[in-house]
Order: C-alpha cells, then structure tokens, then sequence
C-alpha cells in the first residue's frame, strides 16, 4: 500500500515510542501515507491501523479530527483558513468571504481546474498574527488582509 | 502491620453534607451513587453505573460550597466536611438547561405526539425520562440538521438524530466488550458516532453483542424494527442457552414471543451478552418445530445416507398422540431391554437440558434399562481434560472462574478462541490485558485475541505436548519451580523431571515451530507470575494426546505452584451452557451423580440404597463406542434426549450407518434433526425459554432459568417426557416439578447439597461446592488441599503421540474444526434463528489467502475439501489467521458437514474423537453446497410485535 522509503519513515517516526506504544505513531503515520498517497482513503487507514496495530476506528477518529487530515481528494493548493474566535474578530470572516469571491468556490470545495480547495480551519496556535491560513497543512500566511491574500494568490498563481 | 494499599485507601469512608445531610460516602464513590443510596436521584445521561464515568453531558451537576463552578457528580469524589447540594436552583437550573438543549436536537415524531421531542426508537430512553422527571417542557431551541438512518445491521437500527453523543456506546464496544468498532469522529458539529471507518453497521467489523444498544440511553441505538418501542407484558430473569459462560439475562415477552432481552447482572456477565444471547432467540418459534409427537411410517427405510428436510418430515413420518407415541417408545425399548439384555440399550442425554433432566435421564437408563450406557457430548468436548483433571486433583470442574483472570498477573490462553466460542468471557479476558495483564495466547491459528496479547505463539498444530513441555523442561532447569509446593502438595515430581529431560526448549523448536527464546520467555513469565491463570479449550481436548496435553497444563500449574489461590489456577471453558452440570449429574457411563465411579464398591452400594435398584457395576460404553457397538448390532435400542450425533460426531457417515442399524430409535428434540430423521418415534420437547430448571456455567454456578413461553402446539416439557418413558419401562416415578429433581440430587450430591431451590430463586446463581446450606459457595477451590486420597496432586508425565491421520501426498491438508460465534453445535437453533442465520448464512472454510492463491481461487468461490471418509463443498473465505497448509470448518452447516470428514481416532483415556486435526485434499470448485429448508439467510427477521 505504501512505498517503502513511506514505511521507513514511519518506523523512525515509531522509534521514539516504546516498542508495545506503536499507535502512538498514528498521526506522524497518517501524515506520511497522505503525503505519499495525495489524501487518506479508507483502504489506507485500515492499512495504517493494520500496520500500528490499532483498531481502524480510533485511526478514523484521528484523521477525521484534524484538518490537516484529507478523507476526500483536494487542489494542489489546500488553503485552511482558521475561522476560531481571535481571528474571527481580526477579519478571518472577510478573508473567507474574499476567498470564496476570488476562486469562485465554497469552503470544502475545490476549483474546477484543481489548483485551489477551501476549508476552515481551527486555531493553529498563532492567533498573534490574527487572522492566519495554513497551506498544504505546511505554510502559514499571517494577517491576512484582502490585500496580502490577493498578493499570495497571484504568487501561487506563478 | 501491613500498609493499606491504594485500592483500601480509596475504599475507606468519607463524611460530608448532602442537601445539608450528614452523609458517609467513599472516597472511591463518586458523588452521584452516595446520593443514590441516600434517596437522592440526580440526572444523568453519559453516566452508566459500572462503567467508567466520562463527565461529558453536565447534565449531573451539583453545586458544592466554595467552588465558583458547579461540579460534575458522576466522576466527581466526595472529600470530609465537603458540602453538597443538588437540589438548589443554581444546580437544577443547569440541569434542565442540558436535558433542554439535547431535547432540542431530539426528532420530532416521538411517541409524545407532533410538537413534543423524544426518542421515537424507545419507550425507556433516560433523556425523556429526566425531563419529564424535571418538567422540561418543549425546548425553545432549534434542532441541528438532522443524520440519516442507518439500518444496514439485521439487529440494531442506528438513528443517531436521536443520538445525544454521550459516548456510552463507544466505552461499552471498545472498554467492556473491546470489540474496538465504534468511535466518536469528526470534530464540533460534525462530531458523531462511527463504526470502524464510518461505515454502515452491518459492513463493519461489528459483532453484534449488542453492548451498545444496551448502554444508548436514547434509542438512538436500539433494536431493528422498532422492538425497542413494544412493550413488554413480562420480563422474565433467567440465564442463555448457549454456552458454558452461563450470562444472566432477562427476556421481555409480549403475546408469548421473546421481543427483547437484556443482559443481567450474574456473576459471570454483569450485564454483558453476546450476538447469540442477545438476538439468537427466535428459534423457539420457528415453523420447523416440532409441536407433535411423529411416527416413523411403516416401510420407510432407515439408511446412513439419506436427506429428509424437516419441512417436509410427512415423507417419513406421521402424526400421533402422545398416548400412543409414548407407548411406541416405550415399548421398543422395553422389548430390546428384555429379549437381548440391559446392555443391548443405550441413551443420551443432552448438555444442553437442564441439571434435573440431566440427572432423570442418567436415573432413567441406570435403573430402568439397567447399564451404565449413558454418554453425552461431554464426550466430544472435553472429557480427556476432566479425564487428567480427575488423575491429576480429583475433579473435573475449574479451579477459579473466568473473572479471575483480572486478579491475574499472567494469563496463558491455550487451544482456545473465547472471542468466538465464549465471547464474555474472552471481554473479561480482554479487559485483563487492557489492564496489563501478561496475555499468552497460544493456538495454531491466530485468533482475534491475539491481538489483546503480549506474546503469541501460533505453533504447529498438534504439537501442544511438545511445547508445554519443553515449558516445563526450562521451568524445572531454570529452577523456577515451586519447590515448597512441589513438596507438600504434589506427588510423582521426579518422575515427571526425568520425563522432561528431554524436551529441552531447544531442542523442541522446530517441533513446534515456536523459538526457544520465546518458549523460555514465556515460561520465566508465567513461573514467576504473583498470580496466573491458565484457559483452555478444545483445541487442547479434541486430539488422540487429548488427555496429554491437559496433563502437561496440569503439570506446569502444579510444578509452578500456580493454582489455588485467587486469580491462580485452571480453567477448562466449558462449552455447553450445561456440560458442567450434565457430567456433575452423572450424565456419563463411568460415574454416578458427583463423580462416584460406577466401578467403586462403596459409591455402588450408596446409589442402589438411594434408588431402591440393583446396579451394574460396570462402566458403560462413550458416545462413539456406543454408535459402534450399535454398528456390531450389540446394541439395538437408543433414547437420545437434545442431542443430534448424526451431524456432530465425527466420520458422521459412519455415525449414521449405525443410527440406522438400530431396531428401535426414540429422539426427542425440538426440530427434526439429521438424528432423529433416522427415529422410530420422534418426541416433541421444549425449548430453553419454555421450562424451569438449573443448569451449572463453566465458573461451577448452578444458576436457575425460569420459564417464559408457552411451548407450541403439543410440546412437553422434557422432564414429563422422560418421566412418562420410566412409567412405561417399569419404574414408579412422579417429578410432578424439577425443584422435586433437584432436592432429589442434593442428596446424593455433596457439592450442591448446601444449595435450596428457594435460595436459587432468590440469589439466581451459587457456585458449588456448597455442601451446607447457607454456605456461601466457593469460587476458588484447592486452597489447602487437594480432594485426593492423600491430598497431593498427581503429577503425570506426558510423552508426545501423533496426530493418528498425518498429511501426506494424498491428503496434504491438514482439517482443524470448530465453531462460530453466530453458530451454536450443529446450528439446529441458531441457523433458525433470523438474525444469526443472516450474519452468517452459508458454509464457509477459512484458509490462508497464500493457499487460496496457489489453487487459483478467489475468496467467495467453491472450493471441494474431502477425506478419506468424504468430500462437502463450500465457499472458501480468506484468513490470514489460519496457519498453511491447514483449513477450518465449522460444523454447524448440515449441507458441508465438516464431520463427514473427520477421524472418529479416540484418545485413549477421555475417549474423545480427534476433531482438531486429520489430513484433507482442497481442490478448487465443486457443485455449490445443496440447502435445504433452513439455513442459507431463510429464517425471517423477527417482526417487531404490535406496538
Ligand atoms: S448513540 Fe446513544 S450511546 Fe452512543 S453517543 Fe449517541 S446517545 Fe450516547
Ligand atoms: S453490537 Fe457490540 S460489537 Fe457491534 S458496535 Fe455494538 S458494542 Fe460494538
Ligand atoms: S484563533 Fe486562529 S490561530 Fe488561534
Ligand atoms: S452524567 Fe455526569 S456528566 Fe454526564
């Protein structure tokens, strides 16, 4: 199911758990297999549960948790636009709106070409540069006027 | 002095105010249940007392003096001079408040009519309940957007609208049964409860135990087609007919139908149930019953291969009345018994009836047909292990029930599958090892609790003696034995040294195909355990080394010290819900009731005085014996009670060749089974749920079912019918009751003489030995001594015997039978049961999808296994839990009996057929199995009961 340089890496990830703690893994394995595979389908859960040795529904109760979790396909770009009370009230609400506006897409959509998938988000943590969106569950882009979200997409847009 | 531990410390009480009264709690107790046992009743949805308070709903909170928020009282510990108060407005306004926002997201076409939420899937959901209780009218909030329905599972509808997210399911599947199916996924308002991978019910891994439904305090996880809504016109208290884990339960009856039932609060379940004693009921009522008494017509001829389908039983027989159908019975074998001698007759009885028909039977052929042939399937399950157990300490039963194994430090599960064939059990076992017990399971095949397991070791089938003794060998050479115990409370260990010498773990490896490193580990573990428990099932029993096998379990307990204490011992799982107490009722040809042996002076003299009947002294023949001396024509007539040898022996072939070489044959049973097609005279009997009695779980407890239904039609209870048959072969008997039967056994059994029919009403289960009354009945035995003659243990070397039928170019295979959870013996009640019938419909042989390969078949298609004794056909399915090179099969499926393959081989000593191991061909394809009128997924759903 996964390559093997995947499993090598999962098993680093399982090196620092004691050996009978292999499930504690699951969300450094989950984050491999959808790195590798593009999103989390059913089959690879059941197969990252197998190879943790967990049950499969608490391997569905975490990757349905986060949203760095994809269970659907998305874009290229995976925009998660942290939606939470701190950046609520700094502008995250406009942001959404101005993202839906310019990729003529809903939250939990993705754009008709594939580039772009839209979602919301909960606090990441950095709520000091309100409002913030993390993409493909890697970069973060912080304050977030239509301005500077405009200037980002223009970028990735290159 | 000792210190207190932490268990004595959280126990000890604690005083604090209550509503402003002085109360004594526990500090262990949390606040909720001190107020209970003071009259207070506070609300409460996601706490269900006996399982791990979670604190989600609030809908239990109190106001406690000096604390600026209020506290939970479900997971909240009351501390001295603390003060409480639940009924202040501050604490009830916020009580109401949950009950009134959950009520909101409530459907709105609940039984209170349009406009009022509730749970329309049940009649007892506790959220209703609470705000009627409190006076929470029509919620002034607006509901969520409502999930669908899932009703893909044949036993449990899933409405999650009416789901309030409490998580009481999610702890029953993965913390008391650790089924591990259901989940709390998705995150805030998309949160909900999920099976495996969101999948619907009925495709995922669920087993139907049926634990949830029991803990959903909404119906929002309730009983498919709205049987959660009937109600009830009785709820009778009484235990499962399945297996030997003997669950209390209790059925809800309307208009005579069992529409629900519910696990109870018995000492071996505490309220949990499994997919069969749950759903697996409605067999009772199933158009195949038999509700007349049937005579075999004249003519139609009797032979080992032929096939009456019990829809269509006119093709063979025909109706009588009870009166002349007695007669009929009685009379053959009242002529075989005086033309051609006592011996020329034979009965068996059935583990499956009741102590008391157990006992009337064995009565019944002792002194009225005059030998000792007598037998039931003890035979087939576990008689070489109570054949060792009886040389070694002098009793056949457990030393320590099941639930020891959480007082347990290691646990070894040996030639077992509890997740299938005692499922509560195995949540027991289960629980220890989430717990941190030291679970070894060791089995050929790897079974579902491996996975709950420290160490697995799938070894090579057959090879039990040479594992467990090179177990022993490392114990004695590491000089880990118990020595002191050895001394005082054994005898033959030298013997036994010497004997072992050899089995070095080393050298055994390869044998058993487990490392020497993991055979050492294993054994350190469990020799040096502060307290451990050994299982075992059939897959140690059912082998020509049957007897050996349990030897060496013995063995390794007694050289360890590791029995006799709580938590320490031996338990053989019992298979039939009344196996234990068949064989203590004398229901097998070498003992009287108690296991007096026929054979001794003394306990011959007792029982002739107790019946007023000279006696045959000799130990009568075992159930394959029987069949084969019928085969000779040494014995002419049978009375078989419950139980169906033409689809449960093995070589079922020959099993019925010789059923149909009897002159005269009386079946009584509740269906037409492949037995009695093969009667002279067919007795309708009754089922479990239509009769009053006792029956003994694996654990020793004698427990009481009670009687729920009416039998249909023309059905007698079987403790009638026996009695009947005795009048009308000479015997002057008057069982107006089985309490009559019971106090009759009681005074020829020490080991319940203690126990009163009255107090078993009361108490519904006391564990024997219990020899005076108002003795408490003990769970753990072997504390002090041993009930020999010298009070010592025998310790009895054992060496390794093959397997009697080893693959070879021929037959490459190698045939491991056995069961299924949803199947119970030979399926005449399951497979008629709907909701079992359609989890589990047709013949299946697992094998190892390696093996699938190499014969170019895919999971699902028909695959031919056969014997040198015959060949069924079947849907292979792919397990990667079967070793190579072996297949399973179930023998449940009259249409692929695995039987008809296996190797009637005897051990030697318990007499027990070989049903774990002959050698077999697998070839892809064959003509798909041939069903006949049950079976296959035909047994209806049960309909839910006018509401
Ligand atoms: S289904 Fe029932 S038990 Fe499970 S969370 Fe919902 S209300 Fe609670
Ligand atoms: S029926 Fe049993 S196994 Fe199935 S989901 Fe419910 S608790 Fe879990
Ligand atoms: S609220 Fe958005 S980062 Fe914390
Ligand atoms: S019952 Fe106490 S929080 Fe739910």
């Amino acid at each position: 199911m996964l390559s093997a340089e995947a499993l090598q890496r999962i098993d680093r990830e399982l090196a620092k758990y004691p050996a009978e703690r292999r499930e504690s893994g699951v969300m450094a394995a989950l984050a491999i297999a959808q790195d590798e595979k593009g999103h989390l389908t059913p089959e690879l859960m059941a197969f990252v549960a197998e190879y943790l040795g967990m049950p499969a529904v608490a391997v569905e109760e975490v990757a349905s948790f986060y949203t760095m979790y994809d269970l659907a396909p998305v874009g290229r770009y995976k925009l998660c636009v942290c939606t939470n009370l701190p950046c609520a009230l700094r502008g995250a609400t406009e942001a959404v709106a101005h993202l839906q506006r310019r990729l003529g897409i809903g939250l939990n959509e993705t754009t008709p070409d594939g580039r772009f998938t839209l979602k919301e988000g909960e606090c990441f943590g950095a709520c000091g540069d309100a409002p913030v969106m993390l993409v493909n569950n890697k970069k973060m882009v912080s304050f977030m006027t239509p301005e500077a979200l405009d200037r980002y997409l223009a970028e990735l847009a290159k | 002095m000792d210190r207190a531990n932490p268990q004595q410390l959280a126990a000890l009480p604690v005083e604090f105010k209550l509503n402003g009264r002085t109360v004594a709690g526990r500090a262990d107790e949390p606040i909720i249940e001190t107020a209970r046992r003071h009259g207070i009743a506070i609300p409460h949805l996601c706490y269900k007392p006996g399982m791990r308070p979670d604190g989600n709903c609030r809908a239990c909170v109190v106001e406690i003096k000096g604390e600026r928020v209020l506290a939970p009282s479900c997971c909240r510990y009351p501390q001295d001079g603390m003060e409480v108060t639940t009924d202040s407005a501050r604490a009830v306004g916020a009580q109401k408040m949950v009950l009134e926002l959950l009520l909101a997201d409530m459907p709105e076409a609940g039984p209170e009519g349009p406009g009022q939420r509730a749970s329309p899937y049940t009649r007892e959901s506790k959220l209703d309940a609470w705000a009627r209780k409190l006076g929470v009218g029509r919620p002034r909030f607006p509901a969520r957007a409502q999930p669908r329905a899932d009703l893909s599972h044949p036993a449990i509808a899933v409405n999650l609208d009416a789901c309030i997210q409490c998580t009481r399911c999610v702890r029953a599947c993965r913390e008391e049964q650790a089924n591990d199916v259901i989940g709390y996924a998705f995150r805030g308002e998309h949160a909900k409860i999920v099976f495996d991978l969101d999948d619907p019910m009925g495709e995922s891994s669920c087993v139907g135990c049926g634990e949830c439904v029991q803990a959903c305090p909404t119906g929002a996880l309730a009983p498919a087609r709205g049987a959660g809504l009937v109600v009830a016109d009785r709820k009778v208290d009484s235990v499962c007919p399945y297996c030997g884990v003997g669950c209390l339960l209790t059925y809800h009856v309307k208009d005579n139908r069992i529409v629900q039932v519910q696990g109870r609060d018995g000492p071996a379940n505490h309220g949990r149930l499994c997919v069969k004693g749950r759903y697996g009921f409605d067999y009772v009522a199933h158009r195949h019953r038999l509700t007349k008494p049937l005579v075999r017509r004249p003519g139609v001829p009797k032979t080992g291969s032929f096939v009456v389908d019990p829809g269509h039983w006119q093709v063979a027989f025909r109706e009588a009345s009870w009166e002349e159908a007695l007669d009929l019975a009685a009379r053959g074998l009242r002529e075989i018994r005086d033309r051609h001698g006592a011996k020329a007759l034979a009965g068996f009885g059935s583990a499956k009836g009741t102590n008391e028909e157990a006992y009337l039977f064995q009565k019944l052929v002792r002194t009225g047909f005059g030998s000792n042939n007598v037998d039931h399937c003890t035979r087939l399950c576990h008689a070489s292990s109570v054949a060792a157990l009886m040389e070694g300490v002098s009793s056949g039963a457990v030393s320590n029930p099941v639930r020891d194994v959480l007082e347990a430090e290691v646990v070894l599960v040996i030639g077992s599958n509890p997740t299938v064939n005692h499922p509560v059990a195995a949540t027991w076992i289960k629980n220890a090892a989430r717990r941190g017990v030291k679970l070894i399971v060791a089995d050929p095949r790897r079974t579902e609790l491996a996975r709950h397991a420290t160490h697995v070791l799938q070894f090579n089938p057959a090879t039990d003696v040479a594992l467990l003794n090179a177990m022993i060998h490392a114990i004695v050479e590491e000089g880990l034995a118990d020595a002191a115990f050895v001394r005082n409370r054994t005898s033959g260990y030298d013997a036994l040294r010497e004997s072992v010498r050899k089995y070095s773990p080393e050298a055994r490896a390869p044998v058993c195909g487990i490392p020497a490193p993991t055979i050492r580990a294993v054994a350190r573990l469990y020799a040096t355990a502060r307290a451990a428990m050994i299982l075992w099932g059939m897959g140690v029993s059912q082998h020509v080394h049957g007897t050996d096998n349990a030897r060496c379990l013995i063995a390794l307990a007694l050289v360890t010290g590791q029995i006799g204490r709580p938590g320490t011992g031996l338990h053989p799982l019992r298979g039939q819900n009344n196996v234990q107490g068949a064989s203590d009722a004398g229901l097998i040809p070498m003992f009287y009731p108690d296991y007096q042996r026929v054979d001794n002076p003394e306990a011959n003299a007792r029982f002739e005085r107790f019946w007023g009947r000279a006696l045959d002294r000799q130990p009568g023949l075992t159930v394959v014996e029987i069949l084969n001396a019928a085969q000779k024509g040494a014995i002419r007539g049978m009375y078989v009670m419950g139980e169906n040898p033409a689809l449960s022996d093995p070589d079922v072939a020959h099993a019925r060749a010789a059923l149909a070489t009897l002159d005269h044959l009386v079946v009584q049973d509740l269906f037409l089974t492949e037995t009695a097609y093969l009667a002279d005279v067919v007795l309708p009997a009754t089922a479990w749920p239509e009769k009053d009695g006792t029956v003994t779980n694996t654990d020793r407890m004698v427990q009481l079912g009670r009687k729920a239904l009416e039998p249909p039609g023309e059905a007698r209870a079987d403790l009638w019918i026996i009695n009947e048959i005795a009048r009308r072969i000479g015997l002057d008997w008057r069982y107006a009751h089985p309490r009559a039967v019971f106090d009759e056994m009681r005074g020829c059994m020490d080991s319940i003489a203690g126990i009163t029919w009255e107090r078993l009403e009361r108490d519904s289960s006391v564990t024997y030995p219990c020899e005076n009354e108002g003795d408490a009945g003990t769970p753990v035995i072997f504390t002090t001594r041993f009930p020999t003659a010298t009070g010592r243990a025998r310790l009895v070397p054992a060496d390794i015997v093959p397997a009697a039928e080893r693959p070879d170019r021929e037959y490459p295979f190698v045939l491991i039978t056995g069961r299924q959870l949803e199947h119970w013996h030979t399926g005449a009640m399951t497979r008629r049961a709907g909701v079992l019938d359609a989890l589990e419909p047709e013949p299946v042989a697992s094998v190892h999808p390696l093996d699938l390969a190499a014969w170019d078949a895919q999971p699902g298609e028909v695959i031919t296994v056969a014997s040198r004794r015959g060949s069924i056909t079947l849907y292979a399915r792919a397990d990667e839990g079967t070793p190579r090179g072996a297949v399973f099969i179930p023998f449940c499926y009259y249409e692929a009996a695995a039987n008809a393959l296996t190797n009637p081989a005897l051990d030697p000593f318990g007499k027990i057929p070989e049903f774990k191991y002959c050698a077999v061909r697998v070839t892809r394809g064959g003509a798909p199995p041939r069903r006949l009128s049950f079976g296959g997924g035909q047994a209806p759903l049960p309909a839910p009961a006018d509401a």
